[in-house]
């Protein structure tokens, strides 16, 4: 059907630009991750100092200086790869890339080693009392999205290495830096709950 | 069903042989095809659990019967309320939304098609998933069948000490899965209508129905998770023994109520308003007027999301909660009752001065006022937290939410159904049919529901598989399982209807009911691409500017 | 003369006090209650013995303080709801009457009408006024209910929820029982309410009798209260209101509320131990040789059990099985054969015992009187 309608109406603007369909769906997921890392944080509070037996955070945990400098920074040299991108620099872009899976790779295994000796020395495990299950689900929860962006990160530059990687795939690489710049705000949220208010 | 709907578009009229076409439909990621079939499952599903509260009905027509085991009557009403929520009311709405937002914003199809495809698939196996509980729940230690802990599966009944075998696992997983089919369904909503709307279609010269589904994504895609977080946690207490909800270690069965309750009650809104956003396109086109208040409509609808997220506690006035975390959330609830009762007077304003047309569409439209009218009221009585002491967990709840689920929100689903197969299939559906499908099913509707409320009132709790004679309530039950028989041949007469109908109904037209919004000015059934050139709008209702070039709607808005 | 300010009234409500306005008139409430609520759901009250309850749980008939708070908020919500829905419905069943197409209007479309500021205004101040005397009103009695002052005289009780039965403990008194509560009548003269502690064994229970208050759940690791002041001698019936698994259904609550003086003779009956009769002696031995001694408890005996309830005075009660069975010889007979025969899939196994085990057993348990 032709709008013939169209032809005789005052002229509006001619610009009709909408947001980007990427955009607004990472928006979206975002939003909906949110409200999952949401509730696990309100059971991690709700249950502060409710564990009947069992080792206790103050006792327990140290505060992941290492682990929490390198993901932040791997914000910082996602952006610096992006905007080589921008700029076509390939090599600085596939390097900056590198870092900041290298980053990621050292943040998770942080993590592990911290449950390593949480579960061998102190003998917390999920099921030990509500301070193991939250705090394991928790961060856990968090860790599981930070490999999913980590895997999308290596396929990137395993893509990028092999030439597949344009211009046109600017935004793409925008939005898989908003989905871990969204991996490193949630971190900060988790983390001043567990290691700062929970000890 | 939809492969029968496929063979009437124009393009496929030499029929295929029967792989060819099942194949498409595995392959598809045509948006109206997915919403085809997300509304034709959602259909089957309605009957299969229907059938359980047939046979629910038929163990409660008389007192002390023995017609099920309690633990199949347990099993049964917890299938019944999971499936028709999340198996039958969200793909429903799923299918709305994927077959109408891209057809009345002007698009071509979804912003993500193969998303599309995968949230349908995602929804149907985790469907699959919860009936194949049957079977595999019993695992190897021959234990468990089919869930029966109620559809919100209140801890610590849930937990491994009281719901032995794996059909709490099953209710959990099928969900997870279904879900994450929602949850995408949404996203792909919302980034559709974001940024696939024709040019001139500004957010406030959409069409009601598509602001509406817009503000349904949102809850979707904000209430989703916190289930989806609860059941993960249940999980991890199930199978890693976790203590979320193990009372035993400190955790708390309440808190288990606030995570799903802050889920299920938007919920209950993201199943109802896709019901107004029918009606407000229905009511308008057969008034003869344009919906009175569009702008207040919108508002009253994001209010309605936004406060849906402070009331869920009213599900749980009787948990023991302070006297002012009853009073907090008393006052959210009955707040809420002002965005929803504007609504019904905008629809009464919009009918008011026209010309009303009682076609089927319209005729469903009127039993869904009255019945929504009575429904939000017995759901003020129950924001009252002292009147809800008495009446939560008792059949008066039980009537109210089915006057919102069936009276309300299946009613205006029989309206779309009625409204718009003419577009989907190119046939009018049958009116003799259509008449005795609503008039049956009205009936039996009331019969069913409205002794309910007295059952209620008279000491009923809900969930009980029989109950002694003496108490009163035995004349309320048999009355209400009669009903059960009048609904049960309303939904014969639509069945019937909808399959003879893609063969022998009238054809259809472009616009059979002189409608105004963008679906109506393409064929019936729409080609594949939609519109041959998209459209361009300058109004809210872009067929009445075409229509009256004297007198169009940009001139008022 | 000053005219009298209470008044007993009669009549299908049974029998309670009422205080007369200044110049003699009854409450609104009362009025609009009678009006509107005569017919629908008739039944006497409670009976004013502690025989057999009549099996009423009518919640508009309340009997008890807190009943009575709720129903008063009730009445006031209904009669606003009704009214509602007459000028709405009557608009919608108006404007559906008077709108309707005629066949003269063919081809001419009516005045396309966008909306009206005033109107829309009206009609959104209008329902923020109703919901706002609404709001007020919960408040009030939400506070009335639950934050009401413990006068001196109250009993306390703790409630245990059990799949699928109610244990009930008068700590104060040394009294444990099950599935019937058993408290003093209170006057307004000199209260005597109950006020409950409400707790669980297992899963979430809901403690629910509606003639004498709304109801509230008893979850485990969670103490919650509520309070009950009843003010009519009688036997009242309830159920377990949040679903608990498969018996959910047959977890009946018996409140017997005993007139003045009664309640103590029933506290004295309770505390006796168990009579030692040697004409049951091989029915003692068939209960104390089985398992029965691990889940339930007599007292004066080496029967400690928790799990099941607390058989010392088992024949006092009415029912077995917390409402599944009349308490007769004959039925506790078939509960002891195969309980899953009067409350399938109930947590008490069938002992497998032999006929003239059984007949032993009934004998001896039918002295626990």
């Amino acid at each position: 059907m032709t709008n013939a309608a169209a032809a005789t109406l005052p002229p509006e603007s001619a610009e009709w630009t909408l947001p980007s369909r990427r955009k607004i769906a990472v928006v979206c997921l975002i939003c909906t991750e949110a409200a999952l890392f949401t509730i696990f944080v309100v059971a991690y509070l709700f249950y502060l100092g409710k564990s009947v037996t069992g080792p206790s955070p103050a006792a327990e945990l140290e505060i992941p200086v290492r682990s929490t400098i390198c993901l932040l920074s791997s914000s910082l040299t996602i952006v610096l790869a992006e905007r080589a991108f921008r700029r076509e620099y390939t090599g600085g872009f596939r390097l900056w890339w590198l870092i900041t899976i290298l980053l990621a790779v050292e943040f998770l295994r942080s993590t592990a080693c911290e449950w390593q000796r949480l579960l061998t020395t102190h003998q917390l495990t999920i099921s030990t009392n509500l301070f193991g299950t939250t705090f394991y689900s928790l961060i856990g929860l968090h860790a599981s999205h930070v490999t999913v962006g980590l895997i999308l990160l290596v396929l990137v530059l395993i893509l990028s290495l092999r030439g597949h990687v344009e211009q046109a795939h600017a935004e793409h690489l925008e939005m898989l830096s908003w989905y871990w710049h969204f991996v490193d705000a949630v971190w900060v949220v988790v983390f001043t709950v567990v290691y700062l208010i929970g000890r | 069903m939809a492969s029968q709907d496929l063979a009437l578009s124009p393009a496929a009229e030499t029929s295929l042989p029967l792989t060819a076409r099942l194949h498409t439909l595995v392959v598809t990621v045509d948006h109206k095809q997915l919403g085809l079939m997300y509304i034709g499952t959602a259909l089957l599903f309605l009957v299969v659990s229907g059938g359980m509260a047939a046979v629910i009905r038929l163990q409660l027509a008389v007192p002390n019967n023995t017609l099920v085991s309690p633990q199949v009557f347990n099993r049964l009403f917890t299938m019944h309320g999971t499936a028709m929520v999340f198996l039958v009311g969200m793909p429903l709405i799923a299918g709305l939304m994927n077959y109408l937002v891209p057809l009345m914003i002007g698009a071509r199809d979804m912003a993500f098609p193969r998303l599309n495809a995968f949230g349908y698939w995602m929804f149907l196996f985790g469907g699959l998933l919860l009936y194949l509980s049957y079977l595999a729940a019993p695992g190897l230690a021959g234990q468990g069948s089919a869930p029966d802990v109620g559809w919100f599966a209140y801890a610590p009944l849930t937990g491994r000490a009281f719901s032995r075998g794996h059909s709490t696992d099953y209710w959990i997983l099928s969900l997870l899965v279904s879900s994450g089919g929602s949850i995408v369904s949404a996203i792909n909503v919302i980034t559709t209508i974001a940024s696939l709307r024709c040019k001139g279609m500004t957010l406030m010269r959409m069409p009601l129905f598509v602001w509406m589904m817009l503000v349904v994504s949102g809850m979707i895609i904000l209430a989703l998770p916190p289930l989806s977080a609860a059941q993960i946690m249940l999980l991890l207490d199930r199978f890693l023994g976790a203590r979320f909800f193990d009372t035993q270690a400190g955790g708390s069965a309440v808190l288990w109520q606030h995570f799903f309750w802050i889920f299920g009650h938007p919920e209950v809104y993201i199943l109802m308003i896709p019901g107004f956003a029918c009606a407000s396109e229905i009511i308008p086109v057969f008034s003869r007027k344009p919906i009175f208040g569009y702008p207040a409509m919108v508002g009253a609808t994001m209010m309605i999301g936004f406060i849906s997220v402070g009331v869920w506690a009213h599900h749980m006035f009787a948990v023991g909660m302070t006297a002012v975390g009853n009073t907090f959330f008393a006052i959210s609830t009955l707040l809420i009752a002002v965005p929803t009762g504007i609504k019904i007077f905008n629809w009464l304003g919009t009918m008011y001065g026209g010309q009303i047309r009682f076609e089927l569409p319209m005729l469903f439209c009127l039993g869904f006022l009255f019945q929504f009218l009575l429904a939000g009221l017995t759901g003020v009585m129950l924001g009252v937290a002292p009147f809800d002491w008495q009446l939560t967990d008792s059949y008066f709840v039980v009537a109210h939410f089915h006057y919102v689920l069936v009276g309300s929100f299946l009613f205006t689903i029989f309206a779309a159904i009625y409204y718009w197969y003419p577009k989907a299939s190119g046939r009018m559906l049958n009116t003799k049919l259509g008449l005795w499908h609503f008039w049956l099913f009205a009936l039996g509707f009331h019969l069913t529901f409205d002794p309910q409320h007295l059952a209620g009132i008279l000491g009923m709790p809900r969930r009980i598989y029989t109950y002694d004679a003496g108490r009163g309530w035995e004349i309320y039950n048999l009355i209400s399982s009669i009903g059960v028989i009048f609904q049960a041949g309303g939904i014969l007469c639509l069945v019937i209807n909808l399959l003879w109908s893609l063969r022998h109904g009238e054809p259809a037209g472009d616009d059979p009911w002189d409608a105004w919004t963008l679906e109506w000015s393409t064929t019936s059934p729409p080609p594949a691409y939609n519109f041959e050139t998209l459209p361009e709008v300058r109004s809210r209702r872009p067929l009445w500017d075409l229509k009256h070039p004297e007198d169009p709607d940009w001139k008022y808005e | 003369m000053s005219p009298p300010h209470v008044v007993i009234v009669g009549g299908s409500y049974g029998e309670r006090t009422m205080k007369l306005g200044l110049l003699g008139q009854k409450s609104l409430l009362w009025t609009l209650r009678t009006a509107f609520f005569p017919w629908a759901l008739t039944s006497s009250a409670a009976r004013a013995d502690t025989g057999a309850s009549n099996g009423i749980t009518n919640i508009f008939k309340p009997l008890s303080t807190p009943a009575e708070a709720i129903y008063e908020v009730s009445v006031l919500v209904l009669t606003i709801c009704a009214g509602i829905f007459l000028i709405v419905g009557g608009l919608l069943a108006y404007t559906h009457i008077r709108f309707r197409r005629r066949p003269e209007d063919d081809g001419r479309e009516p005045p396309q009408v966008y909306g009206s500021n005033q109107i829309e205004l009206a009609w959104t101040v209008i329902p923020i006024l109703i919901v706002f005397v609404l709001i007020l009103v919960t408040a009030r009695t939400i506070a009335d209910v639950q934050n009401a002052a413990r006068p001196a005289g109250a009993l306390d009780v703790t409630v245990v929820g059990h799949q699928w039965w109610w244990e009930i403990r008068y700590p104060e008194l040394g009294i444990v029982t099950a599935n019937e509560l058993h408290v003093p009548v209170s006057d307004p003269t000199k209260r005597r309410p109950t006020f409950l502690k409400l707790e669980s064994a297992d899963v979430a229970h809901s403690f629910w009798v509606p003639q004498l208050a709304g109801k509230t759940d008893a979850i485990p690791n969670r103490d919650n209260r509520m309070w009950i002041e009843p003010k009519q001698p009688g036997t009242y019936l309830g159920n377990c209101a949040e679903y608990c698994g498969t018996q959910h259904a047959r977890m009946l609550l018996r409140v017997i509320v005993h007139p003045p003086g009664e309640f103590e003779q029933w506290v004295e009956a309770q505390r006796q131990p168990p009579v030692d009769d040697s004409q049951v002696q091989a029915g003692r031995n068939v209960f104390f040789s089985t398992a029965c001694v691990n889940c339930h408890a007599i007292n004066g005996t080496r029967a400690d059990g928790k799990f099941g309830p607390d058989l010392t005075h088992l024949m006092s009660r009415e029912t077995l099985g917390s409402g599944a069975a009349p308490n007769t010889p004959e039925k506790l007979r078939v509960w002891l054969r195969d309980p899953q025969l009067l409350k399938e899939g109930c947590l008490m196994p069938n002992m497998q015992l032999a006929d003239t085990e059984l007949d032993h057993l009934v004998a001896y348990l039918l002295t626990l009187k």
